[in-house]
């Protein structure tokens, strides 16, 4: 077989994707132009198969606290490693790799990380600037945080540093919900290891630059994971949400500009500052780059924690990791794919749906912290979803009326639902209530209760119905 | 004449559908009524002090905070002497304002907000269990059976030898070790209701079991083996951008 071989002076041979490489034994390049610039660019063709994540790739290396977690074992897994010549790079180069990997945020609300930490890049005014690490992890079906925490605290007070370095940040206050007794005392520790070891505090690093790190421990509130509630509950109050504008980069906390950002948001960004921006964009889909914890609980054999690829199938996700679902994929009704505040999806969608943010907008749900709350077909889905409805009562603030009176409506009435104890308009009347949340509230725990209400209704009316029509009959037997 | 017949008939009407006081349930905020009812046990004269170690933690928290915003520190401060006492009496509230030189309307604006603060006193161990969907979907209610068999109490009640409080509380954040309890700062994950029982009967007898999974994993790693970090991981400077 004739192949013209020519070998490329600059850049690298472009291969598109099929074609003439199969012809070729010894791997020669194929005909390229010399004119068109995609010559002299890295192409690599456009990733179709997302996950299993190579260990290699992993940037939680002691997920499973398997190994120690404290400085030493720290050091040895790689972090704090060139640290110092990173913050020397300054503020616009981590900017701009963090904005490269297209890493998004991972607290629920995927909003890009670059252009967030961005919004704090404007000369100072004489007020001090903060970074807010939010590690009130509170949302059911979430508990990814609390890995990082007592088993990998070192790479959160390192990206507390790289982080809080790239938007200008006097110190930064880690605020942990109050139940973490034991993951805060972790943390604390390792604050303490990189307080003593110079790391941070005064020229962290020896970059010249003075950082401090402080825990502060929540004491039981949910709403105080919402952004600007975090920010009243470190200023002594109660964590009632403030409205937006102003946003937290003009007035955050005690008054000055703040950014809150997750801690697996914070976490990654020193592995991204060392191995490139374009390593981790290079994982999962385009515009939902890099790698992600999910949770996988419920209804599984083997419910965990891993660290994998974005864009995996939900499929793939649930059967290599968590041992597949409780009696076989087909015994699957649905899943929630984002912490509670996500809608729920049936078994037909859960078939071939990506976990990435884009898949799940697609699919009328969301990825939110890629908590996955699998169902059977054992489960009540009516009383799954009331007791969500009930957590969203306890947690709201009280501040607004639509979640204060609304959610507490449509508890009553998703209990009744559960019953059967009501009528068919009422499901309409839900569906027009949550509609009447979702939007006007102060903050998204609004949204976050109306969102499973029409999940449920969505896909599963004819259960709700038949459940209704069932109770029907038992009171006229009855009467 | 006629008016005021009117508005009897609309008096009456809605005065039958206002539930009557007695009826309603008391309105539970987070951790019992919201508001304070002095009795013996807890009324501002309430004897209350920090201990000069605690004095010194607050001191040591209150540094935490920029100057001029000494009224942040509430939330540790209120800690710290929930831990003291084991419970909030009125009298600590109000010596917490004393200490961070707030109005005390402030410190029980906190304490009324949060669900940890607990106003009303509490058993030496308090049992909090999670009833939150992927606990529930993974059988929290007979774990919640258990506990009240064993211990002969309801939801929110003491026992009489004061040794245990049962609450029932919202998602504690470890789903993946569903069912689980929190015990003071403890998590017991994986439960099942032997598991629970003999945890119940340890602390009885005044051994504090050690946290986490009973089920034999050590976190949250799947359950079978390994399917990811299976090799030792990488050391220092692996993969790291060669312009650093």
């Amino acid at each position: 077989m004739l192949t013209l071989s020519r070998i490329l002076v600059s850049g690298a041979a472009r291969v598109p994707a099929a074609a003439a490489v199969a012809a070729s034994q010894s791997g020669a390049t194929t005909i390229t132009r010399f004119n068109s610039t995609a010559a002299q660019q890295q192409e690599k063709p456009k990733k179709t198969k997302f996950g299993p994540l190579a260990d290699e790739d992993r940037i939680f290396t002691n997920l499973y606290g398997r190994h120690d977690w404290r400085l030493k074992g720290a050091l040895s897994r790689g972090d704090w490693y060139k640290t110092k010549e990173i913050l020397l790079k300054g503020v616009d180069w981590i900017l701009n790799e963090v904005k490269t990997s297209g890493l998004r945020g991972r607290g629920g609300a995927g909003f890009p990380t670059g252009m967030k930490w961005g919004f704090m890049n404007k000369p100072s005014d004489g007020r001090p600037k903060y970074l807010v690490v939010n590690a009130d992890e509170g949302e059911p079906g979430t508990c990814k945080d609390r890995e990082i925490m007592r088993h990998d605290p070192h790479k959160l007070v390192e990206g507390c540093l790289v982080a809080g370095r790239a938007m200008g940040a006097r110190a930064a206050y880690i605020y942990i919900r109050g139940e973490f007794y034991n993951e805060s005392s972790n943390l604390q520790v390792a604050i303490n290891e990189a307080y003593a070891a110079g790391l941070i505090g005064k020229n962290a690093c020896d970059s010249g630059y003075d950082f401090d790190v402080f825990v502060m421990r929540g004491a039981g509130a949910y709403i105080c994971g919402e952004e600007t509630a975090l920010i009243e509950s470190i200023e002594g109050k109660q964590g009632k949400p403030r409205l937006k504008p102003p946003f937290p980069a003009d007035v955050g906390v005690f008054g000055c500009p703040t950014t809150v950002a997750n801690v697996e948001t914070v976490s990654v960004a020193p592995t991204i500052c060392r191995r490139g921006g374009s390593w981790f964009v290079g994982l999962g889909r385009e515009r939902n780059s890099g790698t992600k914890l999910f949770n996988i609980s419920g209804h599984v054999n083997t419910p965990c924690t891993v660290e994998e690829e974005m864009s995996i199938p939900l499929k793939e996700l649930i059967e290599r990791h968590a041992g597949g679902v409780r009696g076989g994929w087909d015994n699957l009704l649905c899943v929630i794919p984002g912490g509670s505040s996500t809608p729920l999806i049936p078994r037909h969608v859960c078939d071939d749906v990506l976990m990435d943010f884009d898949g799940l907008i697609q699919a009328q749900t969301g990825l939110g912290t890629a908590a996955l709350i699998v169902m059977d077909k054992s489960t009540d889905v009516i009383r799954a979803i009331a007791r969500l409805i009930e957590f969203y009562k306890h947690e709201s603030c009280g501040q607004c009326t639509p979640c204060r009176e609304g959610v507490d409506w449509m508890n009553n009435m998703m209990w009744r639902f559960v019953k059967g104890d009501a009528r068919e308009a009422e499901i309409d009347m839900i569906w027009e209530i949550s509609k009447q949340i979702e939007g006007h509230t102060i903050c998204a725990l609004g949204d976050g209760a109306a969102w499973p209400v029409q999940g449920l209704i969505r896909h599963f009316r004819p259960v709700m119905e038949s459940r209704i029509a069932e109770f029907k009959q038992k009171q006229q037997a009855r009467a | 004449m006629f008016l005021s017949r009117a508005i009897c008939a609309a008096v009456s009407q809605s005065a039958r559908q206002v539930r009557s006081l007695h009826r309603s349930a008391v309105r539970a905020g987070a951790g019992g009524i919201f508001v304070h009812r002095d009795t013996p046990d807890n009324n501002p004269d309430t004897p209350f002090e920090f201990t000069p170690e605690n004095m010194k933690r607050i001191e040591a928290i209150i540094l935490n905070y920029p100057e001029g915003h000494k009224a942040a520190a509430t939330i540790p401060v209120l800690d710290v002497a929930q831990r003291q006492h084991g419970w909030l009496p009125i009298s600590a509230m109000n010596k917490v304002a004393e200490v961070l030189e707030i109005a005390p309307m402030r410190v029980y604006e906190v304490a009324t907000f949060y669900t940890m603060f607990m106003r009303q006193p509490v058993g030496k161990y308090h049992i909090q269990i999670c009833t939150t969907t992927p606990c529930m979907l993974c059988d929290s209610d007979s774990i919640l059976a258990a506990i009240q068999n064993k211990l002969g109490i309801k939801v929110g009640q003491t026992t009489p030898d004061k040794l245990f409080t049962l609450s029932e509380v919202e998602c504690l954040g470890a789903c993946v070790n569903a069912p689980m309890v929190q015990i003071n700062d403890n998590y017991y994950e994986d439960l099942n209701t032997a598991d629970i029982e003999q945890i119940l009967d340890e602390l009885k007898a005044g051994k504090v079991p050690p946290p986490g999974p009973r089920n034999g994993r050590f976190s949250c790693e799947p359950a079978g083996g390994l399917t990811s970090l299976t090799g030792p991981p990488p050391g220092p400077g692996f993969g790291v951008r060669s312009d650093l």
